[in-house]
């Protein structure tokens, strides 16, 4: 079965974030790693192999440069190989560009069963991208999923919202995307790391996909950015040690406030 | 004036709050068409009148029920190219935003998620990096598709009456039925507001040491939702559906209470836009009194009992 997990590189989310001049996400000046997030994605994937099916699984990133750190940790968490699609014309690209990218290169990765993703990036956040490249490419998407069974041919998951919990039944090829209930995903061990640097990673740029550069980037975008303001800090307020009177105090200040 | 069309969250024509949000919303860019689908509409009809729906598209189908969102996005589509609407509204939930994915992709549409406001000229206000940064965007190509995050607006009533309603058939494509539901088990209710829509939010975390009934007492006495930290969900504690912050729910109530929650970036993703808030914490040098309008150090387990009956005193 061949498994491609989506990987994302982002900027560390404990860090100062900040955007750049033309309003894009600044992915240069913080740190990046692999979305937290997606770890479970491929930490699934690797379950499925640990299950007794045979697997191949191929980590796919869509990034700048610096992106490849993405895959390497999911290579050393234990993917077999590694896609890295990166062009200058990629810069700025809205949700439907990367999503369009990503299900061209699933395409031209070939035969793929299941593609796996995370529920968010935790940059951008909008948990749409995973549902568009199934919409992209003709296939069932079940998102937010919190437990997995794979079979040769298809996939049932349970998946809970508010009003109810879901079971959900898709044949594959699909996507699905995990919520971070549904596993805890491994670290690398050192045996990992080191067979990490020997697994193949392919580069490819967009004239590899066959997708055309003036349908991605920021010129091509269908929504912009206006205007960022950084929100203005809480200013902190009073804050009281409980001298046993403390939820008395509580609620005094809510008081105050007409909050109750 | 174009069709603004909301897609309504209901249950068997129960019409949800976040659907008169959209309501209100849409009505400042163009005329709000509800979009119905599903069964149920006869026991919708009054309150989206009421609340300015000036038409409905209905679609009653089993497909809707029967099959993953993609029956809802291709029946959204249909109707968003057959009224020319100059935008689409959804809420923001997971089942909103994955039919705004599909939806955008059918359209060639840009997508907006997670709005906090939306203009009359469908300029939208979101809050990005953990509620750090406010951005306005605008949808340049395609009809607008736009998710809004729950209680981002008051809905104000209009008093009206849907004018025009249109059964609309769909003709559903193969891909449609891939992905079927095969059990849905209703969740038991806790009799308490809905956590995204509650005015007030009481979450307790580690600090609780696994014990909520404190925190649903003064969360009773004050008539709000309950809220988890994902410290307290990973141990157990309270369910999942409960956890605010980043890969849990986002709330923006007017008052938040955090008790026994040190206030990880991931969390306060999910609460920073909350209007007042209220922390009980026993470390005088955890984060989140940093973004607190009124702490106590102390106890959970004797601050949050005492607040209780001193509010239910105060009631009377
Ligand atoms: C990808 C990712 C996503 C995440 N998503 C979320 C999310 O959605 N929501 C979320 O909440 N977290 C999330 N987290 C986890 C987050 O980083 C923190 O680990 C978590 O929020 C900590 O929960 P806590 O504050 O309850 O626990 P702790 O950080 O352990 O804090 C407990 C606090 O309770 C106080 N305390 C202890 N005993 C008492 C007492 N008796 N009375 C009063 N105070 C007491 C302590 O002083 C301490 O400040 C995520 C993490 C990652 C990596
Ligand atoms: N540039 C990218 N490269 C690889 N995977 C991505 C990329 N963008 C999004 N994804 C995947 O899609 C999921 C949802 O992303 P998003 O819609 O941006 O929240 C992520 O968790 C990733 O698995």
């Amino acid at each position: 079965m061949k498994i491609v997990t989506l990987v994302k590189h982002v900027p560390d989310a404990t860090a100062d974030r900040t955007f750049t001049a033309d309003n894009t996400t600044d992915r240069a000046g913080v740190d990046g790693l692999l979305s937290e997030l997606d770890e479970y994605a491929v930490e699934e994937a690797l379950k499925v192999g640990d299950a007794g099916t045979d697997v191949e699984i191929i980590a796919l990133t869509m990034g700048p440069g610096g992106a490849e750190a993405a895959v390497k940790k999911a290579l050393q968490m234990g993917a077999d190989s590694a896609v890295h699609v990166v062009d200058d014309s990629l810069h700025g690209s809205d949700a439907l560009a990367t999503a369009q990218v990503l299900a061209a290169a699933v395409t031209k990765i070939g035969d793929v069963d299941l593609v796996l993703t995370g529920m968010a990036s935790t940059d951008g956040g909008m948990s749409v991208v995973p549902a568009m490249i199934a919409e992209y490419l003709g296939l069932a998407h079940v998102g937010f999923v919190g437990e997995l069974t794979v079979s040769d041919t298809a996939v049932t998951a349970r998946r809970d919202d508010d009003a109810a919990s879901e079971t959900i039944e898709a044949a594959l090829p699909a996507v699905v995307s995990v919520t971070d209930q549904i596993n805890e995903p491994r670290y690398p061990s050192f045996k990992g790391i080191m067979a990490a640097k020997k697994k193949p990673v392919e580069t490819w740029t967009l004239a590899d996909l066959g997708v055309d550069s003036g349908a991605v980037g920021l010129d091509a975008a269908l929504c912009v950015v206006r205007e960022v303001t950084k929100r203005p800090e809480r200013s902190a307020g009073s804050v009281v040690t409980d001298e046993g009177d403390g939820g008395t105090k509580l609620a005094e200040f809510l008081a105050a406030q007409k909050l109750i | 004036m174009a069709e603004i069309l909301v897609l309504v969250d209901h249950v068997d024509g129960e019409v949800k709050k976040t659907a008169l949000e959209l309501l209100t919303l849409a009505r400042r860019a163009g005329e709000p068409a509800a979009v119905f689908l599903g069964s149920g509409y006869d026991a919708a009809r009054d309150t989206l009148g009421q609340y300015g729906a000036a038409k409905a598209y209905v679609v009653e189908a089993p497909e809707l029920e029967q099959y993953l969102v993609v029956p809802k996005a291709e029946a959204l589509a249909q109707i968003a190219q057959s009224s020319g609407a100059g935008g689409v509204l959804l809420t923001s939930t997971p089942e909103g935003k994955e039919i705004a994915a599909r939806l955008a992709v059918k359209l060639g549409s840009g997508v907006v998620t997670d709005a906090v406001d939306v203009a009359a000229d469908l300029t939208t206000t979101q809050s990005v990096f953990a509620g750090g940064y406010t951005v306005t965007a605008q949808v340049t190509k395609g009809t607008p598709v736009i998710t809004v995050k729950p209680n981002s607006v008051t809905p104000e009533a209009t008093g009206g009456t849907v004018g025009a309603e249109d059964k609309v058939a769909v003709a559903f494509s193969d891909a449609a039925t891939k992905a079927r539901i095969v059990e849905r088990k209703p969740r038991a209710a806790t009799g308490r507001p809905e956590l995204t829509e509650a005015s007030i939010v009481v979450s307790g975390g580690r600090g609780t040491g696994g014990d909520f009934g404190p925190v649903e007492a003064l969360a009773d006495a004050l008539g709000a939702a309950v809220g988890a930290s994902r410290a307290a969900v990973d141990s157990g504690w309270y369910p999942h559906a409960y956890q605010v912050g980043q890969t849990g729910k986002t709330v923006s109530p007017q008052l938040y209470l955090a008790c026994g929650i040190s206030g990880a970036i991931q969390h306060r993703a999910g609460m920073q836009t909350s209007k007042t808030i209220v922390v009980v914490n026993k470390d005088p040098e955890a984060p989140i009194f940093a973004m607190a309008d009124f702490g106590v150090v102390g106890d959970l387990h004797t601050v949050l009992p005492q607040a209780t009956a001193e509010i239910q005193k105060r009631k009377g």
